[in-house]
């Protein structure tokens, strides 16, 4: 159990170490949200408008942008696993007396925490953007990034488990990350869509983290956007509910892929 | 009281036989050289030993922990240095030593005092803040083995711990490893594609095709060659060879002739003796003859009708020499 505990501990330590000196990383995970909200908010601010009632689009795409930041963070902890191994530092990891499960729940809590500073740091548009903050929001809103990040690098650290190179994992990324980040509800509401739009996006857990900072964001005017699942709507707990079972479902996977001993 | 005792050591990748029933032992303070083609299965022989890989058959004890049941203990115990560089480039050397430390739970009061004596010894104390990827590959290679130190391994694995280096640095790194033993009776697990440095070995293994088939000291396994190595170059070396082996059938009882990187090597017990009789009534014409000591090489040659540093002659290599005896064809 030690041995769990030092390695969660010695690789989120490096995963901050990391962090902190590479400041163009910093930089570069801020430069696509923001990106987005500037691009689509001004093109689409009058068509999507519309079926937003109540709330203006760039309010309403503000709370999911926070959201992405987190996902590109928590699949860059994949990325720097497969990284790793390609330079060959994860034997070094592999080799020392550590836990694998620790070795895998360090990379999410690293993770979530670089998540956690940069989904902070994107609250400083808040202001510019007509969307009022009180002090009891941002304290809610840290958990709730925490356990989107856990449950986010869980995906990034499974996928990572069984990849050899940075290509083979960019082309996942493609695949997977890119539909799960359109099709979340960052870019406009997945109630009113064709059904087989509207059931991917509902068994993306990526969508209930969106609506869970959305609903918290917008208080009323949120909750009447927000996602149905059955005629349902759902609250900001339940939503978060999901999203802890489906992080405690893809670590738990994604501790067993990478410590299946070869 | 033996470091390592390895009895019949099996790994398959599913048809494929890396390792086939391997025994050996190798005893505490000894460098235990671990030789053989590429792909023989010295990686995979390797990482077994450190955990890294599970076993298809047989026990592995090092320290006198089983790799499989006592996973975390030899960890503990040994020290890696690998084929492949493993450090964070983007890390400072210190802070590359300081990972590894945590890592290993080396207590507070021990750690920054050995990282001091470490980055002295493998002489980088002036670049303990730089960023690793500033280093040069010899630089790197001296901060591996430092940290493969750090947490006082009784065994030490070196996995071509010089491969691609300049002579004078893989020289440099020999001398810190020669005397760290010396201090510290450590136990030295060593691969490598250099003869000269095979030669540092107390004892050498030859593995082929995922079996030993050799173990002796180096002085041992060149007297076992017989003699002296002769070394015929001809204007038709496969005709020549023949025509040895047809004369002097008592050859082929021993290292008989082979033909290799354009001459023709074997053995015979008085060199200086053989010659003259040999070129009194020999037919083919031939171009040179040497006679030497027998090395390594010519060990490693006999054992597995390869020399092994034709091991390391890539693909370009081997076009080339195509495309040249082409050019040269009659």
């Amino acid at each position: 159990m030690e041995e769990v505990f030092r390695g969660m501990w010695v690789v989120a330590y490096r995963e901050l170490l990391r962090f902190v000196q590479e400041r163009s990383r910093i930089f570069s995970s801020f430069a696509m949200p923001l990106l987005f909200l500037v691009i689509f908010g001004a093109g689409f601010n009058r068509i999507i408008g519309a079926m937003t009632p109540g709330v203006d689009y760039i309010q309403f795409m503000y709370p999911g942008i926070i959201a992405m930041t987190v996902l590109m963070s928590s699949v860059m902890s994949g990325l720097s696993i497969v990284w790793d191994r390609e330079f060959g530092f994860l034997k070094e990891i592999l080799v020392a007396p550590l836990g694998r499960s620790g070795i895998v729940l360090g990379k999410a809590a690293g993770s979530a925490t670089v998540a956690v500073i940069q989904g902070i740091v994107m609250l400083v548009l808040a202001p510019f953007l007509g969307v009022s903050l009180s002090p009891l929001m941002v304290i809610e809103l840290i958990p709730m990034l925490i356990i989107i990040s856990l449950s986010l690098s869980g995906l990034g650290v499974l996928i990572a488990s069984r990849m050899r190179s940075q290509q083979g994992f960019q082309i996942i990324v493609q695949i997977i990350i890119m539909p799960m980040m359109f099709l979340s509800g960052v870019f406009f509401p997945v109630n009113n869509v064709p059904t087989w739009m509207e059931v991917i996006s509902k068994i993306n857990p990526l969508t209930y983290g969106v609506d869970a900072i959305r609903q918290l964001f917008l208080g009323q005017a949120g909750n009447a956007i927000g996602v149905t699942v059955f005629g349902h709507t759902m609250t900001i707990l339940q939503d978060v509910l999901v999203v802890v079972i489906l992080g405690v479902v893809l670590l738990s996977i994604a501790t067993w892929s990478f410590s299946k001993q070869e | 009281m033996n470091t390592i005792e390895v009895e019949e050591l099996s790994r398959n990748f599913g048809q494929l036989v890396a390792v086939d029933r391997v025994s050996f032992q190798v005893a505490e303070g000894e460098i235990f050289g671990f030789l053989g083609p590429n792909g023989a299965g010295k990686t995979t022989t390797i990482n077994m030993l450190c955990t890294l890989l599970a076993l298809s058959g047989g026990r592995a004890i090092v320290n006198g922990y089983d790799v499989v049941r006592q996973r975390s203990e030899v960890r503990h115990s040994i020290g890696l240095v690998f084929q492949e560089p493993a450090l964070d480039e983007y890390l400072t050397a210190e802070q590359n030593l300081r990972f590894h430390a945590y890592a290993y739970n080396i207590p507070k009061e021990l750690r920054e005092k050995r990282i001091g004596k470490l980055l002295e010894l493998v002489e980088l104390s002036d670049r303990r803040k730089s960023k690793v990827r500033t280093f040069s590959g010899g630089m790197k290679r001296r901060l591996e083995i430092a940290r493969g130190l750090l947490h006082n391994p009784r065994v030490l694995f070196l996995d071509e711990p010089t491969l691609g280096l300049d002579p004078q640095t893989r020289r440099l790194i020999w001398d810190y490893i020669l005397a760290l033993r010396k201090e510290n009776n450590l136990t030295i697990f060593l691969t490598t594609h250099y003869m000269d440095e095979a030669e540092n070995s107390d004892r050498i293994s030859i593995i082929d095709h995922g079996r030993i088939i050799a173990l002796d000291t180096p002085d041992k396994l060149k007297d076992a060659l017989g003699g002296d190595v002769i070394t015929l170059k001809a204007v038709d070396n496969n005709a020549a060879a023949l025509e040895l082996k047809e004369r002097y059938p008592e050859l082929s009882s021993g290292p008989s002739p082979v033909v290799q990187n354009g001459v023709i090597t074997f053995s015979v017990p008085q060199g200086e003796k053989f010659l003259p009789k040999l070129m009194d009534s020999f037919q083919s014409h031939l171009l040179s003859i040497g006679i030497r000591r027998p090395t390594l090489d010519d060990v490693f040659l006999n054992l597995t009708g390869r020399a092994i540093r034709d091991e390391e002659a890539g693909f370009k290599e081997q076009m080339k020499g195509m495309v040249m005896r082409r050019g040269h064809g009659r």
